[in-house]
């Protein structure tokens, strides 16, 4: 017992001091990009060229990347001749729709808006989560995983992740949505009673992944589901995916900066 | 027929196909149940288009591969699985995947739930859009044997399966799994590259064993197209690997731990898994190591600072780790438990043809880092951990003593990338040579990874299989069961903890 205790002692009190501080991250860490259109040469698409899922549009204002595709690797950056397009520290990327999932050089970045009024009053202080995995490769389940160990403490701002849909709030997907698994998905949220949200995490539940072309999967969530908000990465960071839902709850007003509910 | 006759190659080595001996159906049946007779090791069994199996049987004492083709006349041939169980599998897997139906096989169903690729009629003649796992189970009979059913969505943050238990009471008579789920259709994505989504595919067949599958399927290219990676690349991927198995390893452990209630211990590594993540993502911006490999090297260096500011975290990250997991072993609780569940026969172990950490916890002494060395285990090889009772305990305290040989490594690694200058990038590969195969093994936290590569005239894949740990050792976890409790199933899971995705790819 008293080995314990020295433990215990030793450990330390170690959850991160989120969100009234941001946990430092790692110097190569890829956020969100950051577009410099005016480096663009004429006549460029190196950057689109080299994309593998095909995330990367050129328009007048310069290159588009459409984030739910976006695996978040430095295929781009690298085929850039001039560095027009960058990884940048920031964290925050999930949004409420599919089509402000945007990297371009106009125009703000919508993240995720809070829940309307009434769903607020039904799931502002808890929230439940069912987990489902459908596809992809277990990345984007790990560090769902991450959330509910005492570093990042999900429990904390009233989220939890759920054994039953029937106790569930809402369901976390993760993986392209196979059609191995599509009867099973579609199942189990019928068996979560409503009112009830979909969150999408990851760029297979987005849109597919590095699988969008194989006829094994749907191409995302949306696919069968009707998504309440995208949480993009390959595998995106816990703190992405903390902040998207605490974002969809209201609880993050523009900085990460919220108070938590005593 | 000797074994002999086979194409010998060490790992990673490529040769042309021209030299992989093409031999007559029952010659090369006769030369797998040799080679598996003499102690050889199935490590792969696969077919091609054209009605062609390839088999690559690893000797581990020699440090060999050796590999045979035929060519069937018709789309089957008698099974090997009733003379060679660790066929079983792979048997299945080529049925589902080209139409080849092995005869006699004692077990014959889909693997993972898909048409054949070339067109080939179904051998089991399903209907289409057949979810997995609707399907005859094994059954026992009898008034008192009732069948618990789990899955595919289970309780907690995990993939999909789907689980069959016949059972006494609480005791388990037989367990059997049902995967594909997962299955996303990676090998058949990969014939005809390499293109620009083949790297990813690699590194996400099994998103938690990123590095060993990723290292893998460089070696294939880097085989196929002569290309010798710098030692000093070497050690960093050596580097990735080892921060890989520290992550999972501790992650187990912890989780372990939780099953039995034991908090402390899952509470502290909860959080120590996290940091070994994180020192990943300093070395590449991943905390699962994306893109820190290249074929030809690397594609994120290991610069010298780099390694000098990692260095004192993996040791502090050590301290912790060891503070919280020696705690298991002094808790009563937890090793009356650990003891009591799990026990895997050693014999039908090596019968089933294990690998990793399940097979040296039963004290199948085999670890491909030192059997068949690659990259930098050679000048630097690691100390292979072994446990004998093939239970539970024995599962945790190979890992534990992983930990402590892993760290040993990064250390000696971190200390010498620190004080030597950093490689230039990698230039791209050259175009890989035609008609040529390459079989490329790994040692991930889990097991043998297994890569092989085979290009066409033109210098494209014709054929790319991977062999995930998890393909050998999922059926070492439905054995372990038998006579378990059924509420002891999630402790006998974790012990194993394989994949799912990297089974059904």
């Amino acid at each position: 017992m008293m080995h314990i205790l020295l433990s215990r002692w030793r450990q330390g009190h170690r959850t991160l001091p989120y969100p009234k501080t941001i946990p430092p991250l790692p110097e190569r860490f890829r956020g969100r990009p950051a577009i410099h259109p005016e480096r663009c040469p004429e006549g460029c698409g190196a950057c689109a060229e080299a994309c593998a899922t095909e995330a990367i549009t050129l328009e007048a204002s310069g290159p588009r990347i459409d984030l739910g595709s976006c695996l978040f690797c430095p295929d781009c950056v690298e085929a850039c001749p001039e560095g027009a397009i960058s990884y940048t520290q920031e964290h925050r990327l999930a949004t409420r729709t599919r089509g402000d999932l945007v990297a371009s050089s106009d125009g703000e970045y919508r993240l995720a808006a809070a829940l309307d009024a009434e769903l607020m009053r039904v799931f502002g202080r808890s929230l439940k989560l069912r987990v489902v995995s459908a596809g992809g490769c277990n990345g984007c389940e790990v560090d769902v995983n991450v959330l509910g160990t005492l570093a990042w403490d999900l429990g904390r701002f009233g989220i939890q992740v759920v054994a039953s849909p029937r106790h569930a709030d809402a369901l976390l997907i993760c993986g392209p949505v196979t059609r191995n698994m599509e009867l099973a998905l579609r199942k189990t949220y019928e068996a979560v009673p409503g009112p009830k949200l979909v969150i999408a995490v990851g760029a297979c539940a987005i849109a597919g992944g590095p699988y969008f072309r194989q006829e094994e999967q749907l191409g995302g969530a949306a696919a069968v589901l009707p998504v309440d908000l995208f949480i993009p990465g390959c595998p995106p960071h816990p703190l992405t995916i903390l902040d998207g839902l605490l974002r969809l709850l209201g609880r993050l007003e523009g900085e990460a900066r919220i108070g938590i509910p005593t | 027929m000797s074994p002999t006759a086979l194409l010998v190659l060490r790992n990673g080595q490529a040769a042309p196909l021209r030299e992989v001996p093409d031999l007559p159906p029952a010659a090369f049946r006769e030369a797998v149940l040799e080679g598996v007779r003499d102690g050889r090791r199935l490590a792969c069994l696969c077919a091609e288009s054209d009605r062609r199996l390839i088999a690559v049987l690893a000797d581990d004492g020699a440090g060999t591969l050796h590999v045979a083709r035929t060519r069937l006349d018709e789309p089957r041939y008698p099974s090997l699985t009733p003379d060679c169980p660790q066929a079983h599998l792979f048997e299945r897997e080529l049925a589902e995947q080209f139409g080849i139906v092995p005869e006699g096989h004692p077990w014959f169903k889909p693997v993972r739930s898909h048409r054949p690729w070339n067109g080939a009629a179904d051998p089991w003649d399903r209907p289409a859009d057949l979810p997995p796992a609707v399907m005859d189970f094994y059954r026992v009979a009898g008034d008192e044997v009732h069948e618990v059913a789990v899955g595919p969505v289970h309780a907690g943050v995990i993939e999909p399966g789907h689980f069959r238990f016949q059972c006494h009471g609480e005791t388990v008579f037989h367990l059997e799994i049902a995967l594909g789920y997962q299955h996303r259709g990676i090998e058949r994505a990969l014939v005809g590259g390499p293109h620009p989504l083949t790297f990813k595919m690699a590194e996400t067949a099994a998103g938690d064993t990123t590095i060993a599958h990723a290292w893998a399927h460089c070696r294939v290219l880097e085989g196929l197209s002569g290309v010798q990676v710098p030692a000093r690349a070497d050690r960093v991927r050596g580097v990735a690997l080892e921060l890989e198995r520290m992550a999972n390893h501790v992650g187990d452990l912890g989780a372990l731990s939780g099953d039995v209630g034991f908090l402390p211990t899952a509470a502290f590594c909860g959080r120590i898994r996290g940091d070994w993540l994180n020192l990943s993502a300093e070395g590449c911006g991943s905390r699962l190591g994306r893109d820190w490999l290249r074929p030809g090297g690397l594609r994120q260096d290991l610069d010298p600072l780099r390694a000098e500011r990692m260095l004192p975290r993996v040791g502090r990250s050590w301290l912790e780790t060891r503070d919280a997991v020696e705690l298991l072993w002094g808790a009563a609780s937890v090793m009356i438990r650990f003891d009591a569940a799990g026990r895997l026969d050693p014999v039908q172990a090596r019968e089933i043809g294990l690998v990793g950490v399940a097979a040296r916890a039963c004290g199948i002494d085999r670890d491909v880092r030192r059997d068949h060395p690659f990259g930098p285990y050679g000048a630097h090889p690691v100390k292979v951990a072994l446990a004998q009772s093939g239970n539970v305990h024995s599962r945790a305290w190979v890992r534990w003593e992983e930990l402590a040989a892993s760290t040993a490594f990064l250390s000696a690694a971190l200390e010498d990338l620190a004080g030597s200058p950093g490689d230039p990038k990698p230039d791209p590969l050259p175009p890989l040579a035609p008609e040529r195969l390459c079989v490329a093994l790994t040692e991930g936290w889990r097991g043998e990874v297994l890569h092989l590569g085979i290009t066409d005239t033109a210098g494209r894949f014709a054929r790319y299989k991977l062999v995930d740990p998890s393909f050998h050792n999922w059926f070492g976890l439905a054995l372990a069961l038998r006579g378990e409790q059924v509420s002891d199933f999630p402790l006998c899971n974790k012990s194993f903890n394989l994949s799912y995705c990297g089974h059904d790819l």
